[in-house]
């Protein structure tokens, strides 16, 4: 039999021949440089590829080689703080190899083969173990209980299990029928990891945001899509979430998008504490990064490189969120593939299969109970930007987002324009969750959370029908009340869902803060309302100097909060006593 | 690749700008071609399909009188490549980097491959060194910084290569360091480039640029080209020669014309408007050349110019630019009616990198509040002049007939520069001056501590050094 050479070679694409053997998916070598690449058909014996890496300089006829699996990735200690790139590839590594500038056919394992990790069982020899069950643990960047889990699709008794320095690649022990036990095993990407129980979605994701977290709460375990036309934030959003959210581990998927953003996210994050932990943000940090101008195939691969990464820590019990800039430039990368391929297209050239990819790759988040023992409770978080083409939410990948996703946060381009950010449309944006988590709120903060929520989105609601007559009728047309309503709706705007991700003071908002906020700013509302209908005039209201402080108390350090809030509280307890006495 | 050349003698067929051969064994993706018609000078093509059985070369030249079946096709055994080096500097090339100076072809110091591969993310520098361009509505709301890209979005008739050209001429190394522009031409007629040449020579500063130029007049294929043979330089200059260079690319549209043209004769699929569904892949092997490298002295800072095509900002080409740039600098027709200079609108202009070059050691210290100020006074009183327009001044409420006047004064006083340079400082004191025509109570994005230190300096404040 011939080897297998390459026939054909066109953009992220190649035929190989003869491969009637390949099976889909299959991982094969191409090239003399050894370039990575993927069987995706197989027809009579021509195999289509796509790889991974640049093809220029392919030349017909070059060999290519089998690997005999899919494509997988190591998971185990070492994965926190590093970058890897779309196939799992650690960047800095690949930097060593081939200078600064990405060059193809480089190999460089995920987890670094020289580190030695202090392993301490919590099995002995004779115990029998299941899938999923924790056989130890090691501490990971001394942040991180990383625990050491039997892989599934394992079990049997063990036969030795040993404490001490490993590497990932040693053995620690092995099982009776002789199969090694390791510190890290492989997945294949695209296949889920198997879970227990699924779990009901009625704890909330805080983000630190007050208009999420008050107005669109996601869920832990929840999936939120995040569209918005260039401009509006999205970056922004998904990288504060990536600081504040309050999860254990945050996997940051950089899908098709900009390098000095990443460069921002590297020379950042390090130097950023998590206040619930008192370690560098970097600490909880996975980042896969594919550069918009880095190749279109590994770009396909890289969210699914992410989420498994995310599933692994789920599975030994934490709170994941995964956030993903942006799954558009995924479902391009689909485009190009197919368009290629020559398939025949769905909606503006998508391929048909793009919403059942998209829903199974959103069907990986959830919170659920981990098989094996003991018993684990782990949530998958997926928050997702995308880029509508214009902005316009009709198009094929939002409306596929749409009908899998938990929440909606749309952004809106003339909201961004103004520099209200975050630039969230709430007319368009909705949280399925929100009656479920509604109860967590409200032991967390206060009773009148609920509340106090339902009266923001009522004013900003009437605030929106309010402004659109104004503008045909004038302000000075207005009755009080509504004039009123006009001036509270652009207070909650400006001062309460608005947020400054460049201020140190602002930019995560505790629930404390976001309560107090929000109920001093419905109170000033219902005093000054009072007030109106007790028969003063509007322009004698005088809530220049309220404003003042609840913008003060906005961008207040933590120590000087308790002052500044009291300070608002005076204000406003006195509205429009002077005036009427 | 082999490295060797091999020559066939006629190709099967030819249609626009591609060339079809047949049986050529070991061809590589990539590989430079040249094409000799009899009684034709040579052109230059490039394979993008390699096959076994076909092989489709395209042409980069312009392709009348190419007579495919009596051709002689070169096959290089090499990948395209260019010239590169500082000997470059204060001279004129077209598309593919042949000499249009009537000089003779620079030896230069190196020969690099015109398809750059692209930086190792994890090996870039944060971009945050602020350059002074002197423009007010840039300088002050939307800070350009080193190693950006940031994009003119233009319409049919604005002044863009002036703007552009007053960037060049006015840009200021924050410590004096080294550098040197670079004009790439795709697609522009004579006259534009022109404009832009005769600023750029009056201004001294065509010592240290090289310009690469592809006009209007000129093979449109050569379009997919020159920003790449331009960027292969900028990439020499910055990161081997340690110099900081600012690449003026106009305009940016052509070049999506052409590639356009292209998928067309390749019978490819095409996406919105026509348009191939890889344009946002393919404009960011341009777009993201742009950036700082740890470790090494130079920067390349992107200036691409884009007409939208009825000045819609939603058109497929701007749209695509803007999700890969950090920003954009929005031109406005009806500045420009007005007479503002430069004519930029700064409500949908957007600097992503702005935080990074401001602040104190920067530009001055409260800069982030004082551009919040502007924004938000600015943006209410757009707002009351929509208002205005329907129900009169009269029907306006206090708040927003003053901050209806501050909307006028900013784009009179703050934007509208003519082409005067203004220092850093300069453009913050127009600013505080408009900020503090207000009253306290409207200004929220002021902090107290900002103010007081405002009101009890003695004047000229606003700068801190």
């Amino acid at each position: 039999m011939t080897a297998p050479v390459l026939t054909r070679v066109t953009g992220a694409l190649a035929e190989a021949q003869p491969l009637r053997e390949a099976s889909l998916y299959e991982v094969v070598r191409v090239g003399h440089r050894g370039l990575l690449g993927e069987v995706i058909r197989v027809r009579d014996d021509v195999a289509t590829l796509q790889v991974y890496e640049e093809t220029t300089g392919l030349e017909v006829g070059e060999p290519v080689e089998r690997s005999g699996r899919a494509l997988t990735l190591p998971l185990g200690p070492g994965l926190l703080g590093s970058i890897l790139d779309g196939v799992g590839r650690p960047l800095e590594r690949l930097a060593e190899l081939t200078g600064d500038f990405v060059q193809p056919g480089a190999r460089a394992p995920t987890l670094d083969p020289a580190a030695r990790w202090e392993f301490r069982p919590r099995r002995q020899s004779g115990d029998e173990v299941q899938e999923g069950d924790v056989l130890g643990t090691v501490m990971e960047r001394g942040a991180l209980e990383h625990r050491i889990l039997v892989p599934p699709g394992m079990s049997g008794r063990i036969a030795q299990l040993d404490a001490g320095q490993f590497t990932v690649t040693d053995a620690i022990g092995r099982l009776v029928d002789g199969t090694p036990l390791h510190l890290a095993h492989d997945w294949p990407v695209r296949r889920p990891r198997p879970v227990g129980a699924r779990l009901p979605d009625d704890r909330p994701l805080v983000t630190g945001q007050r208009v999420f977290d008050l107005l669109f709460p996601a869920a832990e375990g929840g999936t939120v899509a995040v569209p918005g036309g260039f401009g509006t934030g999205k970056t922004i959003i998904e990288q504060s979430l990536a600081k504040y959210a309050e999860a254990d581990i945050v996997v940051y998927v950089g899908c098709g998008e900009r390098g000095n953003e990443m460069s921002e996210v590297l020379r950042e994050f390090p130097r950023l504490t998590d206040a619930r932990t008192g370690h560098s943000i970097m600490d909880r940090t996975v980042m896969v990064v594919n550069t918009s101008n880095m190749p279109v195939a590994a770009r396909e691969a890289s969210v699914y490189v992410g989420i498994t990464i995310a599933e692994y820590y789920r599975d030994m019990g934490y709170r994941v969120a995964l956030l993903a800039d942006s799954l558009s430039r995924w479902a391009e990368a689909l485009r190009e593939i197919a368009a290629r391929l020559a398939e025949m297209p769905g909606e503006e050239g998508y391929p048909t299969y793009l919403s059942n990819r998209l829903g199974q790759f959103y069907e990986r988040a959830g919170r659920v109970t981990a098989i094996g023992g003991p018993a684990r409770e782990g949530s998958l978080t997926v928050i997702a930007a995308i880029s509508p083409p214009g902005g316009d939410l009709s198009e094929p990948v939002t409306q596929a987002t749409l009908r899998v996703a938990g929440a909606l946060w749309a952004l809106d381009a003339s909201l961004a324009n103004q520099r209200q950010f975050p630039a969230v449309d709430w007319e368009t944006s909705y949280s399925l969750y929100a009656d479920q988590v509604a109860p967590w709120f409200v032991q967390a903060t206060s009773p009148d959370w609920p509340d106090l929520r339902r009266t923001v989105l009522e004013l900003l609601q009437r605030g929106q029908e309010l402004r659109d007559i104004a503008g045909l009728v004038g302000p000075e047309a207005l009755q009080d009340t509504d004039r009123l309503v006009l001036e509270s709706a652009r207070i909650f705007r400006e001062l309460i869902l608005g947020q400054s991700a460049y201020d140190p003071n602002d930019a995560s908002s505790p629930l404390g803060k976001t309560h107090e906020l929000v109920a001093l700013a419905v109170t000033l509302h219902r005093r000054a309302l009072g007030a109106l209908q007790r028969g003063l005039p509007f322009e004698r209201l005088n809530l220049g100097p309220i404003r003042r402080s609840l913008a003060a108390l906005r961008g207040a350090p933590a120590s000087e909060q308790g002052e500044r809030a009291a300070a608002a509280r005076t204000l406003i307890e006195g509205l429009g006593a002077e005036a009427l006495s | 690749m082999s490295g060797l050349p091999r020559t066939f003698h006629g190709a099967s067929g030819a249609s626009g700008p591609l060339l079809f051969l047949r049986n050529t064994h070991r061809t590589a993706l990539g590989e430079w071609v040249t094409v000799q018609t009899p009684g034709e000078s040579p052109r230059r093509g490039q394979v993008i399909d390699a096959g076994d059985a076909v092989t489709v070369v395209q042409v980069l030249e312009e392709t009348i009188g190419l007579a495919p079946a009596t051709s002689d096709i070169t096959l290089s055994g090499e990948v395209a490549q260019v010239t590169v080096g500082r000997e470059l500097l204060g001279r004129a090339f077209n598309g593919v980097g042949a000499p249009r100076d009537g000089l003779p072809p620079p030896v230069g110091e190196a020969l690099r491959p015109i398809w750059g591969a692209p930086m190792n993310p994890a090996r870039r520098l944060k971009p945050e060194d602020f350059i002074e361009t002197g423009i007010s509505a840039i300088d002050g709301m939307n800070t350009l910084v080193r190693g950006q890209k940031l994009p003119v979005f233009s319409g049919p008739g604005l002044p863009a290569l002036e703007l552009a050209a007053q960037i060049v001429e006015g840009a200021r190394a924050p410590h004096g360091e080294p550098f040197a522009a670079i004009f790439c031409a795709i697609g522009i007629t004579a006259r534009e480039t022109r404009t832009f040449l005769d600023r750029l020579e009056r201004s001294g500063a065509m010592e240290r640029s090289v310009l690469f130029l592809n006009e209007t007049r000129d093979p449109s294929v050569e379009r997919i080209l020159a920003p790449r043979v331009a960027l292969a330089e900028a990439e020499f200059l910055a990161f081997e020669a340690g110099l900081h260079v600012l690449v003026v690319m106009a305009d940016l549209s052509n070049y999506c014309e052409t590639l356009r043209e292209i998928a067309t004769a390749r019978e490819e699929i095409p996406g919105r408007r026509g348009y191939p569904g890889y344009m946002y892949t393919d404009l960011a092997t341009l777009l993201e050349r742009a950036g700082m490298l740890q470790g090494r002295p130079g920067s390349v800072t992107q200036i691409p110019i884009l007409t939208m095509p009825d000045d819609d900002i939603t058109h497929p080409i701007p749209d695509l630019t803007g999700y890969i740039t950090e920003g954009q600098i929005v031109l406005s027709r009806e500045l420009h009616r007005k007479g503002v200079t430069p004519p930029i609108d700064v409500l949908p202009s957007l600097s992503r990198l702005m935080n990074a070059g401001i602040g104190q050691g920067r530009t001055v210290r409260e800069h982030r509040e004082w551009a919040d100020q502007l924004y938000a006074s600015y943006t209410q009183g757009r707002e009351a002049r929509l208002m205005a327009a329907i129900v009169g001044e009269s029907g306006l409420g206090e708040a927003d007939r003053r901050a209806l006047t501050f909307a006028d004064r900013f784009e009179r006083e703050f934007v509208n520069q003519g082409g005067t340079r203004r220092t850093i400082e300069e453009t913050v004191a127009r600013g505080w001056q408009l900020i503090e025509s207000m009253p306290r109570d409207d200004l929220l994005r002021i902090r107290d501590a900002t103010w007081d230190a405002r009101q009890a300096a003695p004047r000229p404040a606003g700068v801190t050094p």
